[in-house]
């Protein structure tokens, strides 16, 4: 039973890929119930967690299908259990509705989506970046989600950490858009000590007498106790007021459910945003935005164009949704032109033109990551 | 309402139910089971929980004043799972209707019976999708005219004991809302039953199955037709007619390893061996 994967709990860095990276993650924020349905190429996290779980006292559940997996890790999330899935595309759009109804009933919830090309079937072998608007608007009906695009092993374990903590902070399912390369590359990570990164837990319930299962405090959210624990929950998937009963025909009281669910997390859109920059320091006017496993040759492409003395910037985003507007406009404000790399055709460029900001996309389909000279060949095409 | 009924109630509210409806019978037949149990210290509320599907039947568990999810069209089921393994100390309820069971939950119903996860299903069969207006249900009759099949159905109705039983449940019985005192046994049995329990209620529908495809719209007269054309399980012979007859009784009482204590033991081994 001990191979070279659970060995890796105690120790401090290790060379491993970002799927062993995600599940060592997982079970630092506290995941102990991990539900999941085989699919290239996001199998490698549930073998990790099928692993790992019972060592760490946790529960690992092969569903019958996605839409098992993910039910099932609503129950034992409202069980009590920091809960994660994780699957690729097909099993993706799968979820869709188990993440509405995660989004309404306020459960906390991580799903991994390892992008491969699609669509339908697609490309299971290949990466790319197809699915972020999926993770934005896959599900029916108006909600705010919190997304999170990795770029290499380490942040595959620190954004799941990340991931968890915000899951349970505003009682929101949290997706972590993860692709091919990153499940299987292999990288030298440092993994941190107990206690370096702090963990966040759902608020519980203070009063039994007061308590009604969706009475939100001035933050929007509401606590929430385990199943159990004796305060007779009424967890309702139509809309619903504070204490679960159904309010679909009354517009007022549905529409301040919505309104809460969106304003929850975008009222916090600020807090939540998560880029970075290199090479901003001398106000270039043209900045080469990208996220995700992208973002490794546009820094690539950024450092070449220096070296030729090329004035350019490099902004990286790491939380994709909720849109960072505010924190980007503030950050982009001297910039007139901006090159967007993607390996998809261009949804997030497109999406990025709200800031007013004339944006040149540099889209790749076809399971192939742009390399740094693509992406150079690109911009001096269209000039800096 | 009864007197015991109110003690369990959420709220003094009327049901969503329509006149005559099977499901609040189940709904004071269950809770004269737990409050029995209750009474008898062999169930505790606090740990009981329910979970509604999708469609009438769904909203039953809603007036009860336990812990009740009421989650997605057929995803009661690995919902229901998920809590089971989390907490096996829960007693975790399912209530579903036979779309939601047999339909777009089948697979869920199916793979739970198979791994005799400790879970409970309470199936209400009116043979028809009641919430949306009366249309085919995979336990509709052949033949039936409802309103997606105004030609008559060709399509053969699933039996839902005879699945469970195959796909590996533990607890399998049948009883009609015209059998009051069985149906209390059954929901008893099955909620000290350990192991994956599988309860169908046939269940009149008056407003829809009644109307369109029985020609009958009385709800007495329906339970009469129930009573009528059921046959005991216990007096089945195999030349017996099975058509159109509802057969009832408990057909399956049998131990089984759950899912949930292989898994825990798994647990209790592994941990912190690393």
């Amino acid at each position: 039973m001990v191979n070279k994967m659970t060995s890796l709990i105690n120790k401090k860095y290790s060379l491993i890929s970002g799927s062993e990276a995600m599940a060592l993650g997982a079970i630092y924020a506290g995941v102990r119930f991990f539900a999941g349905y085989p699919i290239t190429p996001a199998t490698e996290i549930a073998e990790a967690m099928s692993k790992l779980m019972p060592i760490k006292g946790g529960i690992y559940f092969q569903g019958e299908d996605e839409l098992a997996s993910i039910n099932a890790i609503i129950g034992a999330s409202w069980a009590g259990f920091k809960s994660m899935t994780a699957t690729s595309g097909p099993g993706f759009s799968l979820m869709q509705e188990g993440i509405g109804y995660a989004v309404l009933t306020e459960t906390p919830i991580v799903i991994v989506d390892v992008m491969r090309g699609g669509p339908s079937t697609g490309q299971p072998t290949l990466p790319s970046q197809q699915d972020i608007m999926q993770a934005k608007f896959g599900s029916h009906g108006d909600y705010e989600v919190i997304t999170y695009a990795p770029a290499n092993v380490t942040e595959m374990f620190t954004l799941t950490v990340e991931a968890v903590n915000m899951s349970e902070k505003y009682r929101t399912p949290v997706i972590v858009l993860a692709d091919e390369i990153l499940a299987h590359i292999w990288e030298k990570v440092f993994l941190p000590e107990n206690g370096e990164i702090p963990l966040i837990e759902r608020k519980k319930p203070k009063e039994k007498e007061k308590f009604a299962t969706f009475m939100p405090d001035d933050d929007l959210i509401p606590s929430m106790p385990r199943l159990g624990d004796g305060y007779s929950v009424l967890v309702e998937g139509q809309l619903h007021d504070e204490f679960g009963f159904g309010v679909g025909s009354n517009p007022e009281k549905s529409a301040k459910l919505v309104n809460r669910i969106v304003n929850k997390i975008s009222m916090h859109k600020d807090e939540i945003a998560k880029y970075e920059t290199y090479y901003m320091d001398d106000n270039p006017s043209a900045v080469v935005v990208s996220y995700g496993s992208v973002s490794r040759s546009a820094k690539d492409a950024v450092i070449q164009l220096r070296k030729e003395g090329i004035k350019i910037g490099y902004l990286r985003i790491i939380s994709l949704w909720p849109f960072p507007e505010v924190k980007l406009k503030k950050e982009l404000a001297n910039v007139s032109k901006v090159f967007f790399p993607e390996m998809n055709i261009g949804k997030y460029a497109d999406y990025f033109r709200v800031l007013g900001i004339p944006v040149f996309s540099i889209p790749k389909l076809g399971g192939v990551m742009q390399t740094p000279l693509e992406i150079i060949e690109s911009i001096k095409r269209v000039g800096v | 309402m009864l007197e015991v009924a109110e003690k369990y109630f959420r709220k003094k509210t009327r049901t969503i139910f329509c006149p005559g409806c099977g499901d609040g019978q189940i709904l004071h037949y269950f809770i004269d089971a737990i409050d029995q149990l209750k009474s008898e210290n062999k169930l505790d509320t606090k740990k009981l929980v329910l979970i509604g599907g999708i469609g009438c039947s769904g909203w039953i568990p809603t007036y009860i004043n336990v812990d009740v999810m009421h989650v997605l069209h057929g995803r009661a089921i690995p919902v229901a799972t998920g809590i089971k393994l989390a907490n096996p100390d829960l007693e975790v309820v399912v209530f579903s209707g036979d779309g939601d069971n047999l339909s777009i939950g089948g697979n869920h119903f199916i793979h739970a019976a198979r791994r005799n996860v400790g879970i409970k299903v309470v199936m209400v069969n009116n043979m028809l999708y009641g919430m949306t207006g009366g249309q085919l249900a995979p336990t509709t009759p052949h033949g039936a005219v409802t309103h997606t099949t105004p030609y008559k159905s060709v399509d053969t109705p699933f039996d839902g004991c005879e699945l469970a039983k195959t796909a590996g449940a533990t607890y399998v019985a049948r009883w009609t809302t015209a059998h009051a005192r069985e149906l209390v046994i059954a929901f008893r049995e099955m909620l000290l039953h350990k192991g994956f329990a599988y309860v169908e209620v046939i269940s009149q529908c008056p407003t829809y199955f009644g109307r369109y495809v029985l020609g009958e719209d009385n709800p007495s007269a329906i339970l009469t037709y129930f009573l009528k054309n059921s046959v005991r399980v216990d007096n089945l012979s195999e030349n017996s007619d099975r058509i159109g007859r509802f057969i009832i009784g408990k057909m399956l009482d049998i131990t089984k390893p759950t899912y949930e204590d292989e898994v825990w033991d798994q647990v209790k081994k592994l941990k912190g061996v690393i």
